[in-house]
């Protein structure tokens, strides 16, 4: 038992040792939401350009997982599409770690039907009576419609995994912090979830707008009887698209150095047009020319 | 009393070094398995243990359908729902894997001769070493269109088709297990049931299989434990959906699965962090019993 405490002590001893190495050259450890994650290869991409001694390593898996991070002290900027919640917050600082958080960034959460689906509009009561626990609604025929080549009327729910930050969203903004019925299919990345209901046609999904394709439809959403809303960057940066939200990273305490070289650029008219050109809303007007 | 040979046996020459050490060697070898397994039982007993004791509810645990452990006011950690997905699936596996396994396992043991019974056989341990991440690829690029095709279902990824791949993946161990089974049969059973004028299939029916029983009902077992165990396949061709199944044709979510999808993206420590790693010890406890329950089983033969 001792020999292997020993052998174990070792080799997190070397991990350590070359993760250390690893530090000292100018590498940004950057990761987390898959929603942010093509915006933040982009950024990553481009700021080469910009200062060619700092590489900056973008990895996706999640919100969760780039906030776990965070938590764990592993990162330099986490990504995430949803706010941290208190409790990781005070975890992460009983960890001697101190997030702040940036808005870099706004996305519209478009549904996804298949395209054959008829349905052009849905309100936010509709897509909660489907979402949420015990729903009314579990047949396209309780929304007065049938979808062709559905052939039990059965409405395939397509949701996200639990720690995700879009479903975190989702929960918050449609279900009023309500639970997600049972049954619902998890998918583990936003275009899993594009994919499924592209192929489904009984399926109903929700993701960030930048990873809708040409096989899926997208319905406009009204909330609270107003107007009916197509998702798009337009309407996620004037806020009249009733399901957008902020995107953000956070970094370990102020950022300095080269982390707040690196974060003054993602905000500068320059970076701010990458993540519009990503199809995302940037936070403020900026001219990009096209 | 010691005489001549024996002090010169004994003797520390460069024979005697290499002897002492290829000893010490093989000893760490042997010894370090048991203490790796005690090692990871007491690692996941680590990380899961304060949260047994102090947060969960076992009542709740075992007999909740509902698991939303990253919910910020009201977590939920009922596993019934995957505890039921998994048994499903592994069920559904064992009904299409022991037909095929031990068929295929007789086959090659009692009839197949020369060149036909080495190319099955390696052909079977090829099969067995396809990675479980491209039998999940052929659960969703293949069977899912397939399924929705053949059934007329909504949705094609589900106990069906996670069964009908976990059944493929158990069947190449379970065959070579049962027929190394059917082989430790000695041959003059065959040839006294011959010898009374039994017919082929009735020395086998009568005779062989009954003289196997324990080695074939270990392969079983074994087949079980990998389904349960059985994590990247299963994630991909279940549809990941927290749900009691009603039919094959529904969607469920494995105990492994659920571990592989959530693990990476806890803090070290929450809450959830901890109800994953609980489920972990029940994974380990379930598999080591039926491992247990195979290995004395397979033991019972060489005893009767």
């Amino acid at each position: 038992m001792k020999k292997n405490i020993l052998f174990l002590t070792a080799i997190s001893a070397s991990l350590l040792a070359t993760h250390g190495f690893a530090q000292s050259r100018d590498t940004i450890q950057n990761k987390g939401s898959d929603t942010l994650v093509n915006v933040a290869q982009a950024w990553a991409e481009e700021y080469q350009k910009v200062n060619e001694n700092v590489a900056v390593a973008v990895s996706g898996g999640g919100s969760g997982t780039g906030i776990a991070a965070m938590i764990n002290g592993t990162v330099d900027i986490a990504n995430a599409s949803r706010k941290m919640k208190e409790k990781e917050i005070k975890l992460a600082q009983d960890k001697g770690q101190n997030p702040i958080e940036h808005i870099v960034g706004f996305d519209a959460l478009a549904i996804f039907l298949h395209k054959d689906n008829p349905i052009k509009s849905m309100t936010i009561e509709q897509l909660r009576e489907i979402y949420i626990r015990d729903g009314k609604s579990e047949k396209w025929t309780d929304l007065g419609e049938s979808v062709p080549g559905c052939k039990n009327d059965e409405i395939v729910v397509v949701s996200r995994q639990n720690n995700s930050g879009t479903y975190a969203y989702f929960k918050q903004a449609v279900l009023d912090k309500g639970k997600f019925r049972s049954g619902t299919l998890d998918m583990h990345g936003s275009k899993d979830v594009v994919e499924l209901v592209e192929k489904t046609p009984c399926a109903i999904g929700y993701s960030g707008l930048a990873y809708a394709t040409d096989h899926v439809a997208m319905p406009c959403v009204t909330s609270d009887g107003g107007e009916c809303v197509q998702p798009s960057v337009e309407t996620a940066s004037d806020g009249s698209y009733p399901i957008a939200r902020p995107l953000m990273m956070y970094t370990n305490g102020e950022p300095e150095g080269e982390i707040k070289n690196y974060m003054d650029w993602v905000l500068s008219d320059e970076g701010q047009c990458i993540i519009f050109n990503k199809g995302y809303a940037p936070v403020r007007d900026v001219n990009c020319g096209t | 009393m010691m005489n001549k040979t024996d002090i010169e046996f004994d003797k520390r020459t460069l024979d005697w070094y290499i002897d002492k050490s290829v000893q010490v060697i093989v000893f760490i070898g042997g010894i370090s398995a048991i203490i790796f397994i005690i090692g990871i039982f007491v690692f996941i007993t680590k990380e899961g243990f304060g949260f047994i004791v102090n947060t969960l509810d076992i009542g709740e645990f075992f007999t909740s359908e509902y698991w939303s452990p990253s919910d910020e006011d009201d977590p939920e950690y009922g596993i019934l729902a995957l505890i039921l997905g998994t048994a499903s699936v592994t069920g559904l596996a064992m009904i299409i894997a022991i037909p095929f396994s031990l068929g295929a396992a007789v086959y090659i043991a009692e009839f197949a001769t020369g060149k036909t019974r080495e190319a099955l056989k390696v052909l079977v341990e090829l099969l067995a070493a396809i990675p479980s991440v491209v039998w999940g690829f052929i659960g969703l690029t293949i069977m899912n269109p397939l399924i929705i095709e053949l059934f007329d279902v909504p949705v094609g990824l589900n106990v069906l088709n996670a069964g009908v791949i976990l059944g493929l993946m158990a069947a190449p161990i379970m065959t070579s297990i049962a027929e190394d089974a059917l082989k430790a049969v000695p041959d003059r059973y065959r040839e006294a049931a011959e010898a009374m004028g039994a017919t082929r299939w009735q020395v086998i029916y009568k005779t062989v299989l009954p003289a196997a029983k324990n080695g074939l009902l270990g392969a079983i077992l074994l087949g079980v434990g990998r389904g349960f165990g059985e994590t990247m396949a299963v994630l991909m061709a279940t549809g990941h959906s927290v749900n009691i199944p009603g039919s094959v044709f529904d969607s469920v979510r494995a105990l492994t699965a659920t571990i592989a999808a959530e693990l990476g993206e806890t803090a070290v420590g929450s809450d959830h962090y901890q109800v994953l790693f609980t489920i972990g010890i029940f994974l380990f406890i379930i598999t080591f019993l039926i491992n247990l329950a195979a290995d004395l089983i397979v033991r019972g033969i060489r005893k009767g």
